[in-house]
C-alpha cells in the first residue's frame, strides 16, 4: 500500500535525510520525499498499519532533522 | 512593501534577526573598543545570538541526538571557535552571511514553486452543478460522473465531459502550449483544464474530478521529482560521504598541521601556530555544508519539468529528462506521428473494361465495409456519405473479414470483395496498377448474378468459389502529412539525433514516398505489430554499437497498440495524448497535442536542463574543492568560505531558475 503526505521541511539535505530516515523505520518497504512539491510517498509492507508507522516515521525524522514536519 | 509581501512567517522573522544583527556588527566595527576586550566579547556575543541562536540550539539537539554532522553543527563548531579565537567580527559573519543563505534558499525555493504552479494553472477551483433547474458553486470532488455543470464564459472547465448545450472556443493553452483556440458544439467532448473563452456551455461530466485529465496532468507534473535521476541520485551520495570528510580533514588539519610544521619543519610549537592551524581547520568546516549543491539539483529538475509542461510536453520523471537530453535515435510510428491519421479517399478509379462507374465503386465498397472498424473502412464510408447516400446495412449480409486483407460481403445480394492486393490473389482477380501513392483498396464482384431474392436469397447460390470474381475498380484512400513534419525531422537533426526511422503496417510505395517528403532517414513498411518489436529491438543494438551505451533511443506513437514497443524503447513518447488515459499511462514523455515539433522541443528542454544541472555540480563541488585547497594552505580565510557556501548557492538556486525559461528553445 501506498500513501501520500504533505510535508515541511526547509533544505533539500534534510528532505534527503528525512527519506533516509523514514526508509529505515520498520513497516516501510519504501518512501520517496520529493522536496520541490514538499511531498512523501510511504510505500506500508504488507500487513503495517500505516498510522503507527507513520508516528514512527515522525519520531525517526525529528531525529535527524528537528525542524521538519509530516502532516498526518 | 513588494519584497517582503510573499514571505512567511519564519522567513520574516530572520530576515528581522538577520537585519538587526547587520546593524550591530556594523556599529560594533566603528565602536573604540579595542582596550576593553571583554566588553568588546560581551558586545559581539549580543548580535551572535540573535543572528545564531537556533542554529546553537539544533546542532546541540544534533548532538544529542547523534547525528553529529550536519550543517548546524558545522556553523556552530566554526563560529565558536572563531570567537575563541578572538575573531569575533568573523565569527558573527559567517553565522549571519549562513544565515541569509538559508534565508535566500528558502525564498528561492518558494518562489520556484510558486511560479511552477503559475505556469501549470489548470487546477479548477469550482464546479457549478445544475441541480433541480438551480445551479450551485460546488468543490469539483463532489460532483458525481453524469451531473450537469455549467461552465460560463472565462471559467476553466472543471472535470472532463461532454457539451449538452451551448458552444464556444476553448482556450487549451495551458494544457497543450498551443495558443489556437478550439471550436465545440454539442456533442462534442471537452477537457478539463482548458478555458471556456466566448459562450456558455452545459456540460454532462463523464468523470470524477480525480479522474479527470486537469487533476492526472497536475499529479503527474508533482509527482516527476519522485523518479530521481542519476545525478540526483549521485549528489545525494556525494553529500553524505562529503560532509563527514571534510569534518574529518578539518579535525586532521588542526592537530597534524601543527605537529607536522614542528616535526618537518622546525617551527615552535606555540599558540601563534596552533590557533593558525585551527583558524584553517574552522575554515574547512564552514566550506563543508553541502547545502548549494544538494538544492540545486532537484530545483533544476523541478524548473526543466515544470517548464515542459507549461508547453505541453509532460515528462513523469527526472530520470526521463537524462534519457531524453541524450536521445540519439527517434524511431516513429508513421500514422499519428508524422501523418494525420485520418485517412480520406482521395480518387476512385475505375477498371479499363469500365464495368462500373466510380460512384458505383465507392458505394460497393461503402457496403461491403459497413461493419468494419479500420480507419480505411471508415473513410471509405465517409467518402460515399458525403454525397447525398447513406449506407443501409440491410443490404449487407454474410459479412467475412479477412485479417490482413480484406473483406467479403454479399450487397444487394451479389459477393462483392473489397481490400488490398493480397486479397485480389486469393481471388485470382488480376488488377490494374495504380499510380497514386496512398493505400489502395480494390473492388471486385462475384461475375455471375444468381436468380436469388437481392436481400436474402443467400442460401440459393454456389457463386463462392475463386476465379469467379471480376474486377471492378479501386480507391485510392491517403494519409495527410501533419504541416510542421518536415520542420520536426529537421530541428531534431539540429538538436543532435543521428538518425530517424520510420515503421509502418503501410505499402513500401506510400512509405517511402511519405519519409521522402518529410526526410527521414530510414523506413521499414509493410510490418506487422510483431515486427515492430522485433526492429525495435535490432534499433536498440544498432544505436548502442553506433552511438554509445549512454545514448538513447526514443519511440514516438500516438500511444494506441505501442505498448509494447513504448516499453522496449529507452524513452517512450506519446503525442496527441489529450485525454487519451491509456497513452499518458503508458509513455514516459507525453506531448499533448500532435504536433511533431514538440519532439525536438522536448529535446532541447531537456538538454538545457541536464546541462544547468551539470554546470551547478561542477561550478559547486569546483569551487568548493578549490577553497578548501586555498583554506587548508592557510591563503583563503573565513570571508572567502562563506562565500564558497552561500555565494557558491546563491549563484547555484539562480541558474536552476533558468531552466523554467524553454518557451523559446
Amino acid at each position: 500500500m501506498k500513501k501520500t503526505y504533505k510535508i515541511d521541511v526547509d533544505c533539500a539535505n534534510c528532505a534527503n535525510k528525512m527519506e533516509q530516515a523514514a526508509k529505515n523505520t520498520d513497516g516501510v518497504k519504501d518512501a520517496v520525499v520529493n522536496f520541490m512539491a514538499l511531498k512523501m510517498k510511504v510505500e506500508f509492507e504488507d500487513g503495517a498499519d500505516p498510522a503507527a508507522v507513520m508516528q514512527a516515521v515522525l519520531a525517526n525524522c525529528k531525529v535527524v532533522e528537528d525542524d521538519c514536519q509530516i502532516f498526518l | 512593501m513588494k519584497l517582503t509581501e510573499n514571505l512567511n512567517k519564519k522567513q520574516k522573522n530572520l530576515l528581522l534577526r538577520v537585519a538587526v544583527a547587520a546593524g550591530m556588527l556594523v556599529i560594533l566595527f566603528l565602536l573604540p573598543l579595542k582596550e576593553y576586550p571583554l566588553l568588546r566579547f560581551a558586545l559581539f556575543l549580543v548580535p551572535y545570538l540573535t543572528v545564531g541562536h537556533d542554529i546553537l540550539k539544533k546542532s546541540w539537539k544534533g548532538i544529542r541526538n547523534k547525528q553529529v554532522f550536519d550543517e548546524c553543527f558545522l556553523m556552530a563548531v566554526a563560529t565558536i571557535g572563531a570567537m575563541i579565537l578572538g575573531e569575533y567580527a568573523e565569527g558573527v559573519a559567517v553565522m549571519l552571511f549562513y544565515q541569509i543563505g538559508e534565508l535566500f534558499q528558502s525564498i528561492a525555493v518558494g518562489k520556484s514553486r510558486r511560479s511552477i504552479s503559475d505556469l501549470m494553472d489548470i487546477r479548477p477551483d469550482y464546479a457549478n452543478l445544475e441541480q433541480d433547474g438551480e445551479v450551485e458553486k460546488v468543490d469539483p470532488d463532489d460532483v458525481e460522473v453524469g451531473s450537469i455543470i455549467v461552465v460560463r464564459p472565462g471559467e476553466k472547465v472543471p472535470i472532463d465531459g461532454i457539451v449538452v448545450e451551448g458552444t464556444s472556443s476553448l482556450n487549451t493553452s495551458a494544457l497543450t502550449g498551443e495558443s489556437l483556440p478550439r471550436d465545440v458544439k454539442p456533442g462534442d467532448e471537452i477537457i478539463s483544464g482548458s478555458v471556456n473563452m466566448s459562450g456558455l456551455l452545459r456540460v454532462e461530466t463523464t468523470k470524477e474530478f480525480d479522474e479527470s485529465t486537469a487533476s492526472k496532468i497536475l499529479e503527474l507534473v508533482e509527482n516527476a521529482g519522485e523518479r530521481k535521476a542519476r545525478s540526483e541520485q549521485f549528489i545525494t551520495k556525494f553529500a553524505r560521504i562529503y560532509t563527514p570528510a571534510v569534518c574529518y580533514g578539518a579535525l586532521a588539519l588542526a592537530v597534524l598541521g601543527p605537529v607536522i610544521s614542528v616535526l618537518a619543519f622546525h617551527k615552535t610549537s606555540d599558540w601563534a601556530l596552533w590557533s593558525d592551524w585551527i583558524y584553517r581547520a574552522l575554515t574547512f568546516l564552514v566550506i563543508s555544508c553541502p547545502c548549494a549543491i544538494v538544492v540545486s539539483v532537484p530545483l533544476s529538475f523541478f524548473g526543466g519539468i515544470g517548464g515542459a509542461g507549461s508547453q505541453g510536453i509532460l515528462i513523469k520523471g527526472s530520470n526521463f529528462m537524462e534519457t531524453l537530453a541524450n536521445v540519439k535515435y527517434v524511431v516513429m510510428d508513421k500514422t499519428g506521428t508524422i501523418t494525420k491519421g485520418n485517412f480520406e479517399v482521395t480518387a476512385v478509379h475505375d477498371g479499363k473494361d469500365e464495368q462500373m462507374e466510380a460512384a458505383g465503386i465507392l458505394e460497393l465498397a461503402a457496403h461491403a465495409e459497413c461493419h468494419s472498424t479500420h480507419p480505411i473502412a471508415s473513410s471509405i464510408r465517409r467518402a460515399y456519405e458525403a454525397g447525398d447516400a447513406a449506407v443501409d446495412t440491410g443490404r449487407v449480409i454474410d459479412v467475412q473479414e479477412i485479417s490482413g486483407k480484406g473483406v467479403i460481403a454479399r450487397v444487394d445480394g451479389v459477393q462483392a470483395a473489397a481490400g488490398n492486393l493480397k486479397l485480389m490473389e486469393q481471388l485470382d482477380v488480376s488488377c490494374d496498377a495504380c499510380g497514386s501513392v496512398g493505400t489502395i483498396v480494390y473492388v471486385a464482384r462475384a461475375k455471375k448474378v444468381t436468380g436469388a431474392d437481392p436481400v436474402s436469397g443467400a442460401k440459393a447460390d454456389e457463386d463462392k468459389t475463386a476465379g469467379t470474381f471480376e474486377y471492378l475498380g479501386h480507391i485510392v484512400i491517403s494519409d495527410e502529412i501533419k504541416p510542421g513534419a518536415k520542420e520536426a525531422i529537421r530541428s531534431m537533426k539540429d538538436a543532435g539525433v543521428v538518425k530517424t526511422v520510420m515503421l509502418t503496417g503501410d505499402i513500401r510505395s506510400m512509405a517511402e514516398s511519405v519519409a521522402k517528403e518529410v526526410g527521414i532517414d530510414e523506413v521499414h513498411a509493410e510490418l506487422l505489430p510483431e515486427d515492430k518489436v522485433d526492429l525495435a529491438e535490432k534499433l536498440m543494438k544498432e544505436k548502442s554499437a553506433q552511438a554509445g551505451p549512454k545514448a538513447s533511443l526514443a519511440f514516438v506513437g500516438d500511444g494506441i497498440n505501442d505498448a509494447p514497443v513504448l516499453a522496449i524503447a529507452d524513452l517512450g513518447i506519446a503525442m496527441g495524448a489529450l485525454g487519451s488515459d491509456a497513452a499518458i499511462e503508458a509513455a514516459d514523455v507525453v506531448l499533448m497535442d500532435d504536433d511533431p515539433r514538440k519532439i525536438s522541443k522536448a529535446v532541447r528542454i531537456a538538454r538545457k536542463c541536464i546541462r544547468i544541472v551539470y554546470e551547478n555540480i561542477f561550478f559547486a563541488i569546483g569551487v568548493k574543492l578549490l577553497c578548501l585547497i586555498l583554506g587548508a594552505l592557510g591563503i583563503a580565510n573565513m570571508w572567502l568560505a562563506i562565500f564558497a557556501d552561500v555565494g557558491v548557492m546563491v549563484l547555484c538556486v539562480l541558474n536552476a531558475v533558468r531552466a523554467l525559461f524553454v518557451k523559446n528553445i
